[in-house]
């Protein structure tokens, strides 16, 4: 009996606590403490994760689908550097290039914050080179499976055709979003030169331009366990 | 002072209010033009899916008698007449157009976020209409896929459009859906960020609720049909095989293999249940408040509406399989979609019932808008408890490909959110235009749209249950199954139809002579509680609030509130001896 009440009891408590902590949450005239381009940005990057998603489920579901062999990416994606050949190298400092590029954006965003407007700017744009490497050694990638291995995106010698579409879609979508960001990073680099955020009072920019940059990485990451590592 | 962008210019400033013609009324980025572009377009388009259903009901209800409409116009009809009514006419409507406009006002904002990105997506979408409407116009007009555009049969040999039509179809949903993005980013932020003081979001009036809801919705569903078209057009143009199985076409083998078509139903599905309830959810939220102010009531249970918006909200993520019913799947995947399909029917009828409750002992007004209301529910009763038949896969299966799913479908999501939509223009058009619409024409509008649908699609109901087939051109007399009343009520459906497509020229006719003529309506017309009705003009000028943002001190519904002079208090009256704080508030005074 005791235990019973207490129980009520305690899920009563609980959904009260439930609904302070709602309350609490709808008190404000801001939902989230941030400023409104941050929380858009957010909100984007939840709807691009969908997007990012569907694409990357479509490409495992075409290759279960599919009845030909699926190529294998170790041999596909392999450099041969002084007669050796060696599996997966370019797309290694492609990644390692993209995640170094996160390095120096998150202390873009730190000597932002700082005010220190030279550092801010010469780290963005490091950051921004290091993005333009990424998307030429991918269009160097691109060239090389065209024109050395044949691969189309309608088909390709070395097994299903899904191979080819799938690659030059994601990995084609994943290149314009690094793209846009490297304009992006650029944009707001000239901006921090030009004192723009000074007058304005705040780096805040700086900060949700790297929130973009960040899931592009991100996705990266996904892109390169499923599609090269599988 | 230096350029500052408008995303980045202070909240109170952001406002530099625009003075050549052509800033305000073309190039707006008030949210009150764009509202209205938005409208126009949309309701533009939406008579153009009008007259290709009349088309439709022509052909099947004489058949072999219009010579000009050959069965390959018949399947691009109806292509474009469901593309079109589900998304660029209520889509864009219920957020581009009553989310732009409602939702600073309702929120007491000076505008949406960023404002510049809002009248970007405005553009955007007349692109896309603008694209879809070129499908007419290119060799071999626009695709007759279904509006599903299911491959293999969208994109191959036979289907009507195959070489053009389909690709400006789906390149316009692409452009929809980057102008869609940049709208609902702004709506979502602007509900959650841009509030004014006091408005907590336990005191937002439910149509914010339901379009708020909805635009997560599409940020979240949306990808998945803009991977689907990309995806599809590749297939189309760079010959890839994503969706496209090995198979001969015409006797010819064709170039594909290995492709998924259930992929691409299940894209689609993913994005296209979601769908329903973006059009829904605003649907709902905005209807409470038509029955709350016309009812002279506080709406029952505004806790539990929140959280039925949000729960369905949640609910139609993970029921898309339900329209795949009939292409084959595991049972137990079946037993799940059915099991979730009918839970979402618990907090849609909690929604029902207290709808009815709060007219219940209300002093209701039969005004134009809330006949609408009122309209709404029966037909939404009416179009849910078909669902419930169509949720379940064993009587899913035989009734999926007749005239039950037309029927339940443009009951539940077409004629129901319909007459949201009036009820709503015939609301805030003083709001919008300082007149009133017409009364008597909006009765006579009422009348024969809410009657005459009936007369559409109770017949098509019987219709489904004789195993009538749906998307067929005509029904010769081979097909034995189908008795020769069929054609009887085929007549019946069609004669309806042409009539209540020619009623909608009555409410066309009262927004243009309204315009001019109406009666002049002041500023709170319905005397209503909300922020939207207490702006220092009407029409509310270019950021809304003058020079004194409003400040909000209770909920949306304090109607006949017991003590106070007047059966409402508008949400910016603070409290005190002759306006008492609703028993139902739960919000701090600021």
């Amino acid at each position: 009996m005791a235990e019973t009440a207490l129980k009520v009891e305690q899920s009563a408590s609980a959904l009260e606590g439930l609904r302070s902590v709602a309350a609490d949450w709808s008190q404000d005239k801001q939902a989230f403490p941030v400023p409104w381009g941050k929380a858009m940005m957010w909100i984007f990057l939840l709807s691009d994760t969908f997007v990012f998603t569907c694409f990357l489920t479509s490409y495992m579901n075409v290759r279960i689908s599919t009845t030909e062999p699926w190529p294998n990416p170790s041999e596909v994606f392999a450099l041969t550097v002084g007669g050796a050949h060696i599996p997966l190298l370019l797309i290694a400092i492609m990644t390692m290039i993209l995640i170094t590029s996160s390095g120096t954006m998150a202390m873009a965003v730190n000597f932002g914050y700082r005010r220190d407007r030279k550092r801010t700017a010469l780290l963005l744009f490091a950051t921004a080179l290091l993005g333009l490497s990424f998307v030429g050694m991918q269009a160097f990638e691109w060239t090389k499976l065209i024109v050395e291995e044949g691969v189309r995106p309608w088909g390709n010698p070395m097994g299903a055709a899904q191979f080819g579409s799938s690659f030059f879609m994601i990995t084609g979508f994943h290149g314009l979003h690094v793209s846009c960001g490297v304009i992006y990073l650029l944009v707001v680099a000239y901006r921090v030169l030009s004192g723009f955020y000074d007058r304005k009072g705040t780096y805040e920019t700086v900060e949700v331009a790297g929130l973009y940059w960040h899931f592009v990485d991100l996705v990266w990451v996904f892109i390169f366990a499923f599609f090269y590592l599988w | 002072m230096a350029f500052v962008a408008i995303a980045d210019r202070d909240h109170e400033h952001a406002h530099d209010e625009p003075h050549s013609w052509i800033r305000k009324y073309v190039w707006s980025q008030d949210h009150k033009v764009i509202a209205i572009q938005y409208g126009t377009v949309a309701i533009l388009i939406g008579l153009v899916a009008l007259v290709m259903s009349v088309l439709m009901r022509l052909q099947l209800g004489f058949p072999n008698t219009f010579s000009f409409i050959a069965p390959q116009d018949y399947y691009q009809f109806i292509t474009m007449h469901g593309m079109i009514m589900v998304i660029y006419l209520l889509t864009a409507l219920f957020l581009g157009g009553f989310g732009n406009y409602l939702i600073p006002l309702m929120c007491g904002s000076r505008d949406m976020v960023f404002p510049y990105m809002n009248m970007l997506s405005f553009w955007f979408y007349l692109l896309s209409v603008l694209v879809l409407v070129a499908g007419f116009f290119v060799p071999g007009g626009p695709t007759g896929a279904g509006w599903t555009l299911y491959p293999p049969q969208a994109i191959a040999a036979g289907t009507p459009g195959v070489s053009w039509g389909i690709i400006t179809m789906l390149a316009s949903l692409a452009i929809f859906i980057v102008a869609f993005t940049m709208g609902g980013l702004n709506y979502v932020t602007t509900v959650l960020q841009a509030r004014c003081r006091g408005m907590t979001l336990m005191r937002m009036p439910l149509s914010v609720w339901g379009i708020f809801t909805a635009s997560i919705l599409g940020l979240l569903a949306f990808p998945a049909l803009f991977v689907s078209a990309i995806m599809l057009l590749l297939d189309a143009v760079a010959g890839t095989s994503f969706f496209m199985p090995a198979m001969s076409s015409m006797g010819e083998t064709t170039q594909y293999s290995g492709g998924s078509p259930l992929l691409f139903q299940h894209l689609f599905w993913f994005f296209g249940h979601p769908e329903v309830y973006i059009v829904a959810l605003p649907a709902f939220g905005i209807v409470s408040d038509l029955i709350s102010t016309h009812a002279r009531r506080n709406i029952f249970g505004y806790r539990m509406m929140v959280w039925a918006i949000l729960a369905i909200g949640c609910l139609s993520f993970v029921v898309w399989a339900h329209h795949m019913y009939i292409s084959g799947m595991n049972p137990y995947f079946g037993f799940f979609f059915a099991t979730t399909t009918l839970i979402i029917a618990v907090p849609t009828a909690i929604k029902v019932y207290n709808w009815v409750l709060t007219i219940w002992r209300g002093d209701v007004h039969l005004t134009v808008p809330m006949l609408f209301a009122i309209g709404f529910i029966f037909t939404f009763v009416n179009g849910g408890l078909t669902g419930l038949f169509l949720g379940n896969v064993t009587v899913d299966v035989p009734l999926s490909g007749t005239y039950f799913v037309v029927a339940h479908f443009h009951m539940v999501m077409g004629v129901s959110p319909i007459l949201v939509v009036f009820g709503a223009i015939y609301h805030w058009y003083p709001k919008i235009t300082g007149r009133m619409l017409d009364e008597t024409l909006g009765k006579w509008h009422f009348w024969l749209t809410f009657l005459g649908t009936y007369s559409i699609y109770l017949p098509m109901h019987y219709l489904g249950f004789l195993g009538v087939p749906r998307r067929y051109y005509a029904y010769d007399s081979s097909i034995e199954f189908i008795p020769e009343s069929v054609q009887f009520a085929n007549e019946w459906i069609t004669i309806s139809a042409i009539i209540v497509a020619l009623v909608q020229l009555i409410f066309l006719f009262n927004l243009i002579w309204s315009y001019r003529h109406g009666k002049e309506a002041g500023p709170n017309p319905w005397r209503a509680t909300s922020l939207e009705w207490q702006t220092p003009e009407t029409p509310p000028k270019h950021g809304n609030w003058g020079k004194q943002l409003p400040v909000v001190y209770r909920w949306a519904y304090d109607y006949n509130v017991p003590g106070a002079p007047d059966d409402f208090i508008p949400q910016n009256v603070p409290p005190g001896p002759q306006t008492p704080a609703g028993s139902h508030d739960h919000g701090p005074q600021p």
